[in-house]
Protein backbone atom coordinates (compact mmCIF):
# COMPACT_ATOMS: atom_id res chain seq x y z
CA UNK A 1 0.00 0.00 0.00
CA UNK A 2 1.62 3.00 -1.14
CA UNK A 3 1.67 6.12 1.61
CA UNK A 4 -0.01 9.51 0.23
CA UNK A 5 2.27 12.16 -0.25
CA UNK A 6 0.95 16.20 -0.32
CA UNK A 7 2.96 17.45 -2.98
CA UNK A 8 1.59 21.13 -3.09
CA UNK A 9 -1.46 22.98 -1.69
CA UNK A 10 -3.06 25.98 -2.54
CA UNK A 11 -5.50 28.56 -1.40
CA UNK A 12 -7.63 31.57 -2.44
CA UNK A 13 -8.06 34.45 0.07
CA UNK A 14 -11.09 33.39 1.60
CA UNK A 15 -13.86 36.60 1.83
CA UNK A 16 -16.05 38.52 0.25
CA UNK A 17 -15.76 38.33 -3.17
CA UNK A 18 -19.16 38.09 -4.82
CA UNK A 19 -18.33 38.63 -8.56
CA UNK A 20 -15.99 35.91 -8.91
CA UNK A 21 -16.81 33.08 -10.46
CA UNK A 22 -16.18 29.61 -8.77
CA UNK A 23 -14.20 28.30 -11.69
CA UNK A 24 -11.83 31.32 -11.13
CA UNK A 25 -11.58 30.76 -7.49
CA UNK A 26 -10.50 27.28 -8.07
CA UNK A 27 -8.53 28.33 -11.32
CA UNK A 28 -6.40 30.10 -8.52
CA UNK A 29 -6.06 27.76 -6.00
CA UNK A 30 -5.10 24.77 -8.57
CA UNK A 31 -2.22 27.22 -9.90
CA UNK A 32 -0.68 27.89 -6.52
CA UNK A 33 -1.14 24.00 -5.69
CA UNK A 34 0.67 23.23 -8.95
CA UNK A 35 3.59 25.04 -8.54
CA UNK A 36 3.84 24.10 -5.03
CA UNK A 37 3.82 20.81 -5.86
CA UNK A 38 6.86 20.40 -8.70
CA UNK A 39 3.66 18.14 -9.99
CA UNK A 40 2.81 18.79 -13.98
CA UNK A 41 -0.63 18.45 -14.63
CA UNK A 42 -0.31 16.07 -17.51
CA UNK A 43 0.71 13.62 -14.80
CA UNK A 44 -2.94 14.25 -13.22
CA UNK A 45 -4.96 11.08 -13.06
CA UNK A 46 -8.51 12.29 -11.84
CA UNK A 47 -9.49 15.76 -9.84
CA UNK A 48 -12.17 15.04 -7.29
CA UNK A 49 -14.12 17.97 -6.45
CA UNK A 50 -15.95 18.91 -3.05
CA UNK A 51 -19.08 21.84 -3.83
CA UNK A 52 -22.48 22.21 -2.10
CA UNK A 53 -24.43 24.78 -3.43
CA UNK A 54 -23.57 25.65 -7.12
CA UNK A 55 -26.84 25.00 -8.29
CA UNK A 56 -27.99 27.51 -6.08
CA UNK A 57 -25.39 30.29 -6.79
CA UNK A 58 -24.41 29.83 -9.88
CA UNK A 59 -27.23 28.13 -11.62
CA UNK A 60 -24.40 24.96 -12.34
CA UNK A 61 -24.29 21.08 -12.01
CA UNK A 62 -21.82 19.01 -13.35
CA UNK A 63 -19.13 21.04 -12.06
CA UNK A 64 -16.31 17.81 -12.16
CA UNK A 65 -15.73 18.78 -16.25
CA UNK A 66 -15.93 22.45 -15.60
CA UNK A 67 -13.09 22.27 -12.95
CA UNK A 68 -10.43 19.86 -14.45
CA UNK A 69 -10.79 22.49 -17.49
CA UNK A 70 -10.68 25.41 -15.29
CA UNK A 71 -7.48 23.42 -13.51
CA UNK A 72 -5.81 22.93 -16.94
CA UNK A 73 -6.13 19.04 -16.29
CA UNK A 74 -7.22 16.62 -19.17
CA UNK A 75 -8.48 13.50 -16.68
CA UNK A 76 -12.06 12.50 -15.19
CA UNK A 77 -13.14 14.18 -12.71
CA UNK A 78 -16.19 13.98 -10.44
CA UNK A 79 -17.74 16.44 -7.55
CA UNK A 80 -18.41 15.49 -4.31
CA UNK A 81 -21.49 16.79 -2.44
CA UNK A 82 -21.31 16.10 1.30
CA UNK A 83 -22.47 19.73 2.69
CA UNK A 84 -19.78 21.09 4.44
CA UNK A 85 -18.21 17.92 4.31
CA UNK A 86 -17.81 17.79 0.78
CA UNK A 87 -13.85 18.58 0.09
CA UNK A 88 -13.48 16.24 3.11
CA UNK A 89 -14.73 13.31 1.69
CA UNK A 90 -12.88 14.02 -1.84
CA UNK A 91 -9.97 13.95 -0.14
CA UNK A 92 -10.74 10.54 1.40
CA UNK A 93 -11.48 9.09 -2.05
CA UNK A 94 -8.19 10.80 -3.57
CA UNK A 95 -6.26 8.76 -0.81
CA UNK A 96 -7.50 5.56 -1.25
CA UNK A 97 -7.40 5.98 -4.82
CA UNK A 98 -3.55 6.40 -4.64
CA UNK A 99 -3.55 3.71 -1.93
CA UNK A 100 -5.03 0.93 -4.03
CA UNK A 101 -2.41 1.96 -7.09
CA UNK A 102 -5.32 2.89 -9.06
CA UNK A 103 -3.71 6.63 -9.58
CA UNK A 104 -0.35 7.87 -8.59
CA UNK A 105 -1.59 11.83 -9.21
CA UNK A 106 -5.16 13.26 -8.19
CA UNK A 107 -6.20 16.47 -7.53
CA UNK A 108 -8.75 16.88 -4.67
CA UNK A 109 -10.06 20.40 -3.73
CA UNK A 110 -12.97 22.82 -3.99
CA UNK A 111 -14.76 25.76 -3.95
CA UNK A 112 -17.44 27.34 -2.96
CA UNK A 113 -19.45 31.34 -4.07
CA UNK A 114 -21.34 32.38 -1.79
CA UNK A 115 -21.79 35.85 -1.04
CA UNK A 116 -23.09 36.63 -4.32
CA UNK A 117 -26.39 34.89 -2.39
CA UNK A 118 -26.79 37.88 0.31
CA UNK A 119 -27.34 36.68 3.91
CA UNK A 120 -30.75 35.51 3.23
CA UNK A 121 -30.34 33.45 0.23
CA UNK A 122 -26.83 32.26 1.90
CA UNK A 123 -28.92 31.52 5.53
CA UNK A 124 -31.86 29.50 2.93
CA UNK A 125 -29.04 27.92 0.61
CA UNK A 126 -27.00 25.96 4.12
CA UNK A 127 -30.30 25.38 5.16
CA UNK A 128 -30.58 22.49 2.79
CA UNK A 129 -27.60 20.35 4.46
CA UNK A 130 -30.81 19.71 6.96
CA UNK A 131 -33.82 17.99 6.53
CA UNK A 132 -36.19 19.79 4.25
CA UNK A 133 -39.44 17.83 5.33
CA UNK A 134 -38.81 17.70 9.00
CA UNK A 135 -36.63 20.69 10.23
CA UNK A 136 -36.42 23.30 7.71
CA UNK A 137 -40.36 23.52 6.97
CA UNK A 138 -40.71 24.16 10.71
CA UNK A 139 -38.20 27.05 10.24
CA UNK A 140 -34.49 25.86 11.54
CA UNK A 141 -31.62 27.69 9.74
CA UNK A 142 -28.07 26.24 10.67
CA UNK A 143 -27.20 28.48 13.26
CA UNK A 144 -30.37 27.45 14.51
CA UNK A 145 -29.58 23.82 14.55
CA UNK A 146 -26.04 24.24 16.23
CA UNK A 147 -28.26 26.81 18.86
CA UNK A 148 -29.75 23.34 19.33
CA UNK A 149 -27.04 21.36 20.29
CA UNK A 150 -25.29 24.15 22.07
CA UNK A 151 -28.36 24.53 24.49
CA UNK A 152 -28.69 20.53 24.85
CA UNK A 153 -25.08 20.50 25.58
CA UNK A 154 -25.51 23.52 28.49
CA UNK A 155 -28.41 21.31 30.15
CA UNK A 156 -26.74 18.37 29.82
CA UNK A 157 -22.84 19.15 30.52
CA UNK A 158 -22.91 22.84 31.81
CA UNK A 159 -20.90 26.09 30.77
CA UNK A 160 -22.16 29.19 29.31
CA UNK A 161 -22.08 31.81 26.63
CA UNK A 162 -18.87 33.16 27.87
CA UNK A 163 -16.57 29.82 27.40
CA UNK A 164 -17.64 29.73 23.78
CA UNK A 165 -16.65 33.44 23.09
CA UNK A 166 -13.45 32.21 24.19
CA UNK A 167 -13.22 29.86 21.22
CA UNK A 168 -14.01 32.57 19.05
CA UNK A 169 -11.57 35.18 20.71
CA UNK A 170 -8.86 32.33 19.95
CA UNK A 171 -9.65 31.41 16.61
CA UNK A 172 -9.62 35.63 15.83
CA UNK A 173 -6.35 35.91 17.33
CA UNK A 174 -4.67 33.05 15.55
CA UNK A 175 -6.11 34.09 12.23
CA UNK A 176 -4.21 37.21 12.83
CA UNK A 177 -1.27 36.27 10.24
CA UNK A 178 -2.71 34.26 8.23
CA UNK A 179 -2.78 36.41 4.85
CA UNK A 180 -5.58 34.10 3.57
CA UNK A 181 -8.08 34.73 5.87
CA UNK A 182 -11.27 36.50 6.06
CA UNK A 183 -11.13 38.16 9.50
CA UNK A 184 -7.45 39.22 10.17
CA UNK A 185 -8.83 40.95 13.31
CA UNK A 186 -8.95 40.78 17.02
CA UNK A 187 -11.93 40.40 19.04
CA UNK A 188 -12.81 40.42 22.89
CA UNK A 189 -14.68 38.71 24.92
CA UNK A 190 -17.63 41.21 25.24
CA UNK A 191 -17.55 41.68 21.34
CA UNK A 192 -19.06 38.08 21.45
CA UNK A 193 -21.07 38.13 24.33
CA UNK A 194 -22.74 41.63 22.59
CA UNK A 195 -23.14 40.77 19.16
CA UNK A 196 -26.40 40.83 17.68
CA UNK A 197 -28.39 37.14 18.46
CA UNK A 198 -28.71 34.99 15.54
CA UNK A 199 -30.09 32.17 17.06
CA UNK A 200 -30.11 31.87 20.80
CA UNK A 201 -27.44 31.30 22.89
CA UNK A 202 -25.39 31.85 19.76
CA UNK A 203 -24.74 35.32 18.48
CA UNK A 204 -22.96 36.88 15.28
CA UNK A 205 -19.51 36.05 16.30
CA UNK A 206 -20.33 32.35 17.30
CA UNK A 207 -21.16 32.00 13.59
CA UNK A 208 -18.71 31.31 10.71
CA UNK A 209 -18.66 34.17 8.04
CA UNK A 210 -20.30 33.51 4.23
CA UNK A 211 -17.36 33.44 2.00
CA UNK A 212 -15.86 32.51 -1.35
CA UNK A 213 -13.11 30.46 -1.72
CA UNK A 214 -11.01 27.73 -2.71
CA UNK A 215 -8.53 24.77 -2.17
CA UNK A 216 -6.55 22.59 -3.87
CA UNK A 217 -4.05 19.59 -2.99
CA UNK A 218 -1.90 17.86 -4.94
CA UNK A 219 -1.57 14.46 -3.89
CA UNK A 220 0.64 11.61 -5.09
CA UNK A 221 1.78 8.97 -4.27
CA UNK A 222 5.13 8.14 -2.24
CA UNK A 223 6.52 6.10 -5.29
CA UNK A 224 6.01 9.09 -7.56
CA UNK A 225 6.84 11.61 -5.50
CA UNK A 226 10.17 9.81 -4.98
CA UNK A 227 10.49 8.82 -9.10
CA UNK A 228 10.41 12.99 -8.94
CA UNK A 229 12.29 14.39 -6.45
CA UNK A 230 9.17 15.93 -4.87
CA UNK A 231 9.68 18.19 -2.21
CA UNK A 232 6.87 16.59 -0.18
CA UNK A 233 7.81 15.66 3.30
CA UNK A 234 3.77 15.51 4.82
CA UNK A 235 1.77 12.13 4.44
CA UNK A 236 -1.86 11.76 4.57
CA UNK A 237 -1.83 8.55 6.90
CA UNK A 238 -5.02 8.35 8.26
CA UNK A 239 -8.83 8.26 6.97
CA UNK A 240 -12.16 7.85 8.38
CA UNK A 241 -15.39 8.39 7.15
CA UNK A 242 -18.68 8.65 9.94
CA UNK A 243 -22.47 8.78 9.03
CA UNK A 244 -25.56 9.28 11.29
CA UNK A 245 -28.78 10.23 11.05
CA UNK A 246 -30.05 13.19 8.42
CA UNK A 247 -32.19 15.18 11.20
CA UNK A 248 -30.87 16.44 14.48
CA UNK A 249 -33.87 15.32 16.40
CA UNK A 250 -33.60 11.31 15.14
CA UNK A 251 -29.67 11.17 16.83
CA UNK A 252 -29.00 9.45 19.67
CA UNK A 253 -27.84 12.70 21.33
CA UNK A 254 -28.65 16.26 21.38
CA UNK A 255 -24.92 17.29 22.20
CA UNK A 256 -22.63 14.60 20.99
CA UNK A 257 -21.24 13.97 17.27
CA UNK A 258 -21.21 10.26 17.06
CA UNK A 259 -20.64 10.44 13.21
CA UNK A 260 -17.24 12.21 14.16
CA UNK A 261 -16.09 10.33 16.38
CA UNK A 262 -16.49 6.69 13.88
CA UNK A 263 -14.42 8.93 11.79
CA UNK A 264 -11.97 9.79 14.20
CA UNK A 265 -11.37 6.37 15.64
CA UNK A 266 -11.11 5.05 12.42
CA UNK A 267 -8.83 7.56 10.74
CA UNK A 268 -6.16 7.19 14.30
CA UNK A 269 -6.30 3.29 13.98
CA UNK A 270 -5.61 3.37 10.18
CA UNK A 271 -2.81 6.25 10.89
CA UNK A 272 -1.44 3.95 13.90
CA UNK A 273 -2.14 6.63 16.45
CA UNK A 274 -3.50 7.46 19.20
CA UNK A 275 -5.50 10.67 20.43
CA UNK A 276 -2.23 11.73 23.28
CA UNK A 277 -0.24 11.73 19.20
CA UNK A 278 -2.14 14.27 18.28
CA UNK A 279 0.04 17.58 18.66
CA UNK A 280 -2.71 19.91 17.20
CA UNK A 281 -5.84 19.69 15.06
CA UNK A 282 -8.04 22.24 12.10
CA UNK A 283 -11.34 21.43 13.27
CA UNK A 284 -14.72 22.46 11.81
CA UNK A 285 -16.16 25.19 14.47
CA UNK A 286 -18.54 26.71 11.69
CA UNK A 287 -20.02 27.88 14.73
CA UNK A 288 -18.24 28.00 18.59
CA UNK A 289 -20.13 25.19 19.68
CA UNK A 290 -19.08 23.16 16.63
CA UNK A 291 -15.39 23.07 18.47
CA UNK A 292 -16.46 21.40 21.45
CA UNK A 293 -18.12 19.07 19.98
CA UNK A 294 -15.36 18.12 17.28
CA UNK A 295 -12.47 18.36 20.21
CA UNK A 296 -14.66 16.26 22.17
CA UNK A 297 -15.51 13.01 19.17
CA UNK A 298 -12.02 13.37 18.17
CA UNK A 299 -11.19 12.15 21.67
CA UNK A 300 -8.88 15.27 22.77
CA UNK A 301 -10.95 16.17 25.70
CA UNK A 302 -13.18 14.20 27.41
CA UNK A 303 -17.02 15.21 27.09
CA UNK A 304 -18.18 17.52 29.10
CA UNK A 305 -14.23 19.15 29.24
CA UNK A 306 -14.19 20.59 25.52
CA UNK A 307 -16.48 23.83 26.72
CA UNK A 308 -13.93 25.21 28.79
CA UNK A 309 -10.48 24.43 26.98
CA UNK A 310 -10.06 27.41 25.25
CA UNK A 311 -11.11 29.56 28.10
CA UNK A 312 -8.59 27.41 30.34
CA UNK A 313 -5.50 28.34 27.84
CA UNK A 314 -5.60 24.46 26.67
CA UNK A 315 -6.39 24.94 22.74
CA UNK A 316 -4.76 28.72 22.34
CA UNK A 317 -1.53 28.45 20.05
CA UNK A 318 0.62 28.32 22.84
CA UNK A 319 -1.66 25.84 24.73
CA UNK A 320 -1.31 21.75 25.08
CA UNK A 321 -3.02 21.19 21.96
CA UNK A 322 -3.68 24.03 19.78
CA UNK A 323 -6.65 24.15 17.65
CA UNK A 324 -7.71 25.87 14.74
CA UNK A 325 -4.41 27.56 14.67
CA UNK A 326 -5.25 28.76 11.00
CA UNK A 327 -8.16 31.07 12.45
CA UNK A 328 -10.77 28.16 12.04
CA UNK A 329 -13.79 28.26 9.99
CA UNK A 330 -14.75 31.15 12.36
CA UNK A 331 -12.09 33.59 11.21
CA UNK A 332 -10.43 31.69 8.37
CA UNK A 333 -13.78 31.69 6.65
CA UNK A 334 -16.22 28.90 5.50
CA UNK A 335 -16.08 28.65 1.23
CA UNK A 336 -18.50 25.04 2.23
CA UNK A 337 -16.79 23.39 -0.71
CA UNK A 338 -13.10 24.57 -0.06
CA UNK A 339 -13.05 23.74 3.82
CA UNK A 340 -12.55 19.92 4.07
CA UNK A 341 -9.46 20.54 1.56
CA UNK A 342 -8.39 23.92 2.77
CA UNK A 343 -7.46 22.17 6.47
CA UNK A 344 -5.55 19.74 4.57
CA UNK A 345 -3.70 22.53 3.28
CA UNK A 346 -3.16 24.40 6.57
CA UNK A 347 -1.86 21.13 8.64
CA UNK A 348 0.83 20.53 5.65
CA UNK A 349 1.94 24.03 5.71
CA UNK A 350 2.15 23.82 9.24
CA UNK A 351 4.24 20.50 9.62
CA UNK A 352 6.05 21.77 7.07
CA UNK A 353 6.60 24.93 8.72
CA UNK A 354 5.58 27.03 5.77
CA UNK A 355 2.37 28.41 7.75
CA UNK A 356 2.63 32.03 9.76
CA UNK A 357 2.02 29.97 12.89
CA UNK A 358 4.02 27.03 12.63
CA UNK A 359 6.31 28.32 15.45
CA UNK A 360 3.54 27.39 17.58
CA UNK A 361 3.95 23.82 16.70
CA UNK A 362 7.74 23.86 16.12
CA UNK A 363 8.65 20.01 16.15
CA UNK A 364 5.17 18.56 15.66
CA UNK A 365 4.95 15.21 13.75
CA UNK A 366 0.94 14.52 14.01
CA UNK A 367 -1.80 16.65 12.49
CA UNK A 368 -5.50 16.11 12.23
CA UNK A 369 -8.22 18.09 10.19
CA UNK A 370 -11.75 17.19 10.92
CA UNK A 371 -14.47 17.93 8.48
CA UNK A 372 -18.31 18.09 8.97
CA UNK A 373 -21.32 17.45 7.18
CA UNK A 374 -24.76 19.12 8.85
CA UNK A 375 -25.54 18.97 12.08
CA UNK A 376 -22.85 16.26 11.70
CA UNK A 377 -24.48 13.58 9.95
CA UNK A 378 -21.05 13.52 7.88
CA UNK A 379 -17.68 13.77 9.07
CA UNK A 380 -14.56 12.81 7.61
CA UNK A 381 -11.37 12.94 9.89
CA UNK A 382 -7.74 12.70 8.22
CA UNK A 383 -4.07 12.23 10.11
CA UNK A 384 -1.02 13.88 8.58
CA UNK A 385 2.71 13.05 9.73
CA UNK A 386 5.81 14.14 8.69
CA UNK A 387 7.09 11.09 6.99
CA UNK A 388 10.60 12.37 6.33
CA UNK B 1 -41.32 25.63 -2.53
CA UNK B 2 -45.18 23.52 -1.51
CA UNK B 3 -47.93 25.43 -2.66
CA UNK B 4 -51.22 23.91 -2.02
CA UNK B 5 -50.89 22.41 -5.76
CA UNK B 6 -47.71 20.06 -5.02
CA UNK B 7 -47.98 17.47 -1.59
CA UNK B 8 -45.22 15.45 -0.21
CA UNK B 9 -46.78 12.26 0.01
CA UNK B 10 -46.47 11.04 3.72
CA UNK B 11 -45.42 14.28 5.00
CA UNK B 12 -48.74 16.58 4.46
CA UNK B 13 -50.79 13.97 5.08
CA UNK B 14 -49.36 13.63 8.65
CA UNK B 15 -49.38 17.44 9.30
CA UNK B 16 -53.61 16.36 8.37
CA UNK B 17 -53.54 14.30 10.84
CA UNK B 18 -51.84 15.81 12.97
CA UNK B 19 -54.67 18.68 12.28
CA UNK B 20 -57.07 16.49 13.24
CA UNK B 21 -54.55 15.65 16.55
CA UNK B 22 -54.35 12.08 15.31
CA UNK B 23 -50.44 12.55 15.33
CA UNK B 24 -48.32 8.92 14.42
CA UNK B 25 -45.52 7.26 14.33
CA UNK B 26 -44.01 4.52 12.18
CA UNK B 27 -43.14 1.58 14.22
CA UNK B 28 -41.42 -1.14 13.39
CA UNK B 29 -42.02 -5.14 14.99
CA UNK B 30 -39.01 -4.54 16.92
CA UNK B 31 -40.37 -1.44 18.88
CA UNK B 32 -38.59 1.23 16.64
CA UNK B 33 -39.81 4.73 16.28
CA UNK B 34 -39.31 7.01 12.94
CA UNK B 35 -41.20 9.67 11.29
CA UNK B 36 -42.81 9.10 7.70
CA UNK B 37 -41.93 8.87 4.50
CA UNK B 38 -40.37 6.04 5.10
CA UNK B 39 -40.64 1.92 4.01
CA UNK B 40 -37.57 1.19 6.06
CA UNK B 41 -37.03 0.99 9.85
CA UNK B 42 -33.57 2.99 9.87
CA UNK B 43 -32.90 1.12 13.40
CA UNK B 44 -32.98 -1.99 11.95
CA UNK B 45 -33.98 -2.57 8.22
CA UNK B 46 -37.87 -3.98 8.76
CA UNK B 47 -39.91 -3.14 6.25
CA UNK B 48 -43.08 -4.11 8.27
CA UNK B 49 -44.07 -0.58 9.69
CA UNK B 50 -47.34 0.22 10.89
CA UNK B 51 -48.77 3.54 11.95
CA UNK B 52 -49.31 4.19 15.74
CA UNK B 53 -50.73 7.21 17.49
CA UNK B 54 -48.39 9.86 19.25
CA UNK B 55 -48.37 9.89 23.09
CA UNK B 56 -51.16 13.65 23.36
CA UNK B 57 -48.29 16.18 25.21
CA UNK B 58 -44.38 15.71 24.64
CA UNK B 59 -41.13 17.39 26.87
CA UNK B 60 -38.73 19.80 25.06
CA UNK B 61 -35.47 18.49 25.26
CA UNK B 62 -33.58 21.52 23.69
CA UNK B 63 -35.22 25.13 21.90
CA UNK B 64 -33.14 28.26 20.85
CA UNK B 65 -34.78 31.50 19.33
CA UNK B 66 -33.76 32.75 16.07
CA UNK B 67 -33.63 35.65 14.92
CA UNK B 68 -31.90 35.72 11.44
CA UNK B 69 -34.30 33.43 9.74
CA UNK B 70 -34.58 31.85 5.96
CA UNK B 71 -36.39 34.08 3.43
CA UNK B 72 -39.30 31.64 4.06
CA UNK B 73 -39.98 33.24 7.93
CA UNK B 74 -38.95 36.51 7.55
CA UNK B 75 -42.11 37.75 8.80
CA UNK B 76 -42.29 35.25 11.56
CA UNK B 77 -38.73 35.86 13.03
CA UNK B 78 -37.97 36.29 16.17
CA UNK B 79 -39.58 32.86 17.31
CA UNK B 80 -38.20 29.76 18.99
CA UNK B 81 -37.98 26.36 17.48
CA UNK B 82 -37.76 23.19 19.92
CA UNK B 83 -36.87 19.42 19.62
CA UNK B 84 -39.46 17.90 21.55
CA UNK B 85 -40.03 14.03 22.24
CA UNK B 86 -43.24 12.31 21.97
CA UNK B 87 -42.72 9.32 23.07
CA UNK B 88 -40.18 6.90 20.84
CA UNK B 89 -39.74 10.00 18.72
CA UNK B 90 -38.74 13.29 18.59
CA UNK B 91 -39.91 15.80 16.24
CA UNK B 92 -38.19 19.66 15.46
CA UNK B 93 -41.09 22.47 15.40
CA UNK B 94 -41.97 25.62 16.08
CA UNK B 95 -43.42 27.03 19.64
CA UNK B 96 -46.27 28.71 19.80
CA UNK B 97 -48.84 30.28 21.85
CA UNK B 98 -45.76 31.81 24.28
CA UNK B 99 -42.85 34.05 24.32
CA UNK B 100 -40.13 32.64 22.65
CA UNK B 101 -38.37 33.63 25.70
CA UNK B 102 -40.45 31.95 27.95
CA UNK B 103 -39.81 28.64 26.25
CA UNK B 104 -37.56 26.02 28.53
CA UNK B 105 -36.28 22.60 28.14
CA UNK B 106 -38.81 20.73 29.93
CA UNK B 107 -41.86 22.46 28.76
CA UNK B 108 -44.87 20.13 28.35
CA UNK B 109 -46.09 20.68 24.82
CA UNK B 110 -48.75 19.20 22.24
CA UNK B 111 -48.24 19.31 18.33
CA UNK B 112 -50.42 22.35 17.01
CA UNK B 113 -50.37 22.31 13.39
CA UNK B 114 -49.65 26.20 12.37
CA UNK B 115 -48.93 28.78 9.56
CA UNK B 116 -45.65 30.56 8.46
CA UNK B 117 -46.75 34.59 8.43
CA UNK B 118 -44.10 35.02 5.78
CA UNK B 119 -45.61 32.28 3.15
CA UNK B 120 -48.77 31.12 4.27
CA UNK B 121 -47.08 27.58 4.61
CA UNK B 122 -48.60 25.05 6.94
CA UNK B 123 -45.84 24.77 9.97
CA UNK B 124 -45.65 22.08 12.47
CA UNK B 125 -45.39 23.27 15.74
CA UNK B 126 -46.23 22.77 19.27
CA UNK B 127 -47.74 25.12 22.19
CA UNK B 128 -47.95 24.58 25.89
CA UNK B 129 -50.13 22.30 27.27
Amino acid sequence: MSDVRVAGVGLTPFGNAPKRTSRDLFAEASITAFEDSGVSRDDVDALLYGNFMGELSEHQGHHGPLMAEAAGVRAPATRYESACASSGTAVRDAVMRIRNGEDDVILVGGAERMTNLGTAGATEALAIAADDLWEVRAGMTFPGAYALMAQAYFDEYGGEHEDLAHIAVKNHENALNNEKAQYQSAIEVSDVLEAPQVSSPLGLYDSCPISDGAAAVVLTSEEYAEEHGLEAPVSISGTGQGGDRMALHDREYLARSPAAREAGEEAYADAGVDPADVDFAEVHDCFTIAEVLAIESLDLFPIGEGISAARDGRTTADGETPINLSGGLKAKGHPVGATGASQIAEVTKLLSGKHPNSEFVEGATTGVAHNAGGTVASATVHVLEVSE
Amino acid sequence: MNDSETRDAGFDEWLDAAEEDRAYYLACPNDHGSLPPRRVCPDCGATELEDLELPDSGEIKTFTVTHVPTPAFEEDAPYATAVARFGPVRITGQVVGIDPEDVETGLEVEIEVTVSETTGERVLGFSPV
